[in-house]
């Protein structure tokens, strides 16, 4: 379930008032939120920051040897979710929900990160996009007042989120791919905004050349990249690689997930990006989620990796 | 007379068949090329058939691939060991790629199927 709608920021205005009831009174400067007073146990807690997850490619329907079972390691990585001490805010999943976009698996898929009861904003992943109308169940599920393919922002405790499509209409030869029609909604969704606001952009495929000998980029990143040049801090969140990579170019910092899944092999480190096999119980360590924390008043946004196991 | 006759309808019988067979089986023949989709590469890659042959892709990866020429043709997602087949009937350049994973591209170039050299139009 996607709420990005009003919903989203009524319960998020509702849960600024539950802060401000228990001692957090926000102000938002420049974009940057900033507590002025704090009041007792919720010291320790907003100290550490407003945090969110990221959770990718969980290829529901996936079975062959290199995971039999996506379906469990999903699962267990949403124990990991309902376990942690600290609730997030909510979560982001960087596409390839399915592995055939087939109705069960994203049926799936749903019934499993539900039980994390958190909001979630998706991004397609090419394998979201299969069904005959290259997209048409993805959007119904998911993309509730989504444009285009599927893209849309939101804003959450001061932080300006992007989620962007570049899984469809690939060309012959390329690399993954946003359009016009999305890089001019880009260019004019950030365009008011101050240079002091946080941006966290997600998407599927990175949108820095990770290794293009296996299409692992995006054409057209640049241009996205280019309307967010003003900005102080950008955090730009990826999946599709199925490993933990990251990069830090300027103001951007560029990281990409692990699978929930499968892993696959490092850039240039097989004959192909294919699902690697790996001993049964080196699996899970290759598998897992990332938390990313903003805290007041840092650009970086901190990031952390956590293996199913390990 | 007659016997020339004979001889000629004999031989012409003889052709007969003997191009009925030579149909029947360089067709056959020609239909069944295969090209196998593995480790993200399509092999072989460029691929030189007669008009009239059918081509069947094979996915051997644990991933699913498609073949997609615009304009010309597009298979449905291919899982593993899904297979998609395409009778070319006109002769012509067929550049293709998969459009899940678009830096896996191939050539099919289509001769035509009388007078082997004979260029593609």
């Amino acid at each position: 379930m996607t709420d990005r709608d009003d919903g989203l920021n009524r319960r998020k205005v509702l849960e600024c008032m539950t802060w401000a009831g228990t001692g957090v009174l926000w102000t938002v400067a420049g974009g940057v939120p900033t507590s002025l007073g704090i009041i007792d146990e919720a010291v320790a807690a907003k100290q550490k920051g407003f945090t969110f997850l990221q959770i990718s490619d969980s290829h529901m329907g996936f079975d062959k040897p290199a995971n039999p079972n996506a379906k469990g390691t999903l699962e267990e990585a949403i124990g990991r979710v309902k376990a942690l001490p600290e609730r997030p805010s909510f979560m982001i999943h960087t596409g390839d929900i399915s592995h055939l976009s087939k109705p069960s698996e994203f049926d799936d898929a749903e019934r499993i990160i539900s039980q994390a009861r958190l909001d979630v904003h998706y991004v397609p992943g090419e394998h979201d996009l299969l069904d005959e109308e290259q997209g048409k169940l993805y959007r119904e599920r998911y993309g509730r007042g989504s444009k285009g393919a599927g893209w849309y922002s939101f804003d959450a405790d001061g932080v300006h989120f992007i989620g962007l499509v570049n899984v469809v209409d690939l060309k012959a030869g390329g690399l993954g791919n946003l359009g016009n029609e999305q890089l001019e909604w880009l260019e004019d969704d950030v365009k008011g905004r101050s240079a002091s606001q946080p941006i966290v952009v997600f998407a599927h495929i990175p949108l820095w050349t990770v290794y293009p000998q296996w299409g692992w980029g995006t054409e057209d990143s640049a241009r996205a990249l280019g309307y967010l040049k003003k900005f102080g801090s950008v955090t730009v969140l990826n999946g599709h690689i199925h490993q933990v990579m990251q990069k830090v170019e300027g103001n951007v910092t560029f990281h990409t997930a692990r699978s929930t899944a499968f892993p696959q092999p490092a850039p240039g480190a097989a004959p192909s990006p294919g699902p690697m096999k790996v001993p049964d119980d080196k699996l899970r360590t290759m598998l897992g989620i990332a938390s990313v924390t903003f805290k007041q008043n840092e650009q970086r946004l901190a990031i952390v990796d956590t293996p199913l196991q390990g | 007379m007659t016997m020339f006759k004979t001889i000629s309808l004999k031989n012409m019988v003889v052709a007969g068949i003997t191009a009925f067979l030579l149909l029947a089986v360089v067709p056959a023949r020609a239909d069944d090329v295969a090209v196998k989709i593995g480790n993200f590469t399509f092999g072989p890659q460029d691929l030189k058939v007669k008009a009239g042959t059918t081509v069947t892709w094979t996915n051997e990866d644990d991933i699913p691939h498609t073949v997609v020429s615009a304009n010309n043709f597009r298979s449905r997602p291919l899982d593993s060991e899904d297979k998609f087949s395409f009778t070319f009937t006109t002769p012509g350049t067929y550049k293709y790629f998969c459009s899940l994973h678009p830096h896996m591209t191939g050539t099919i170039v289509v001769e035509a199927a009388t007078g082997s050299t004979a260029p593609p139009p």
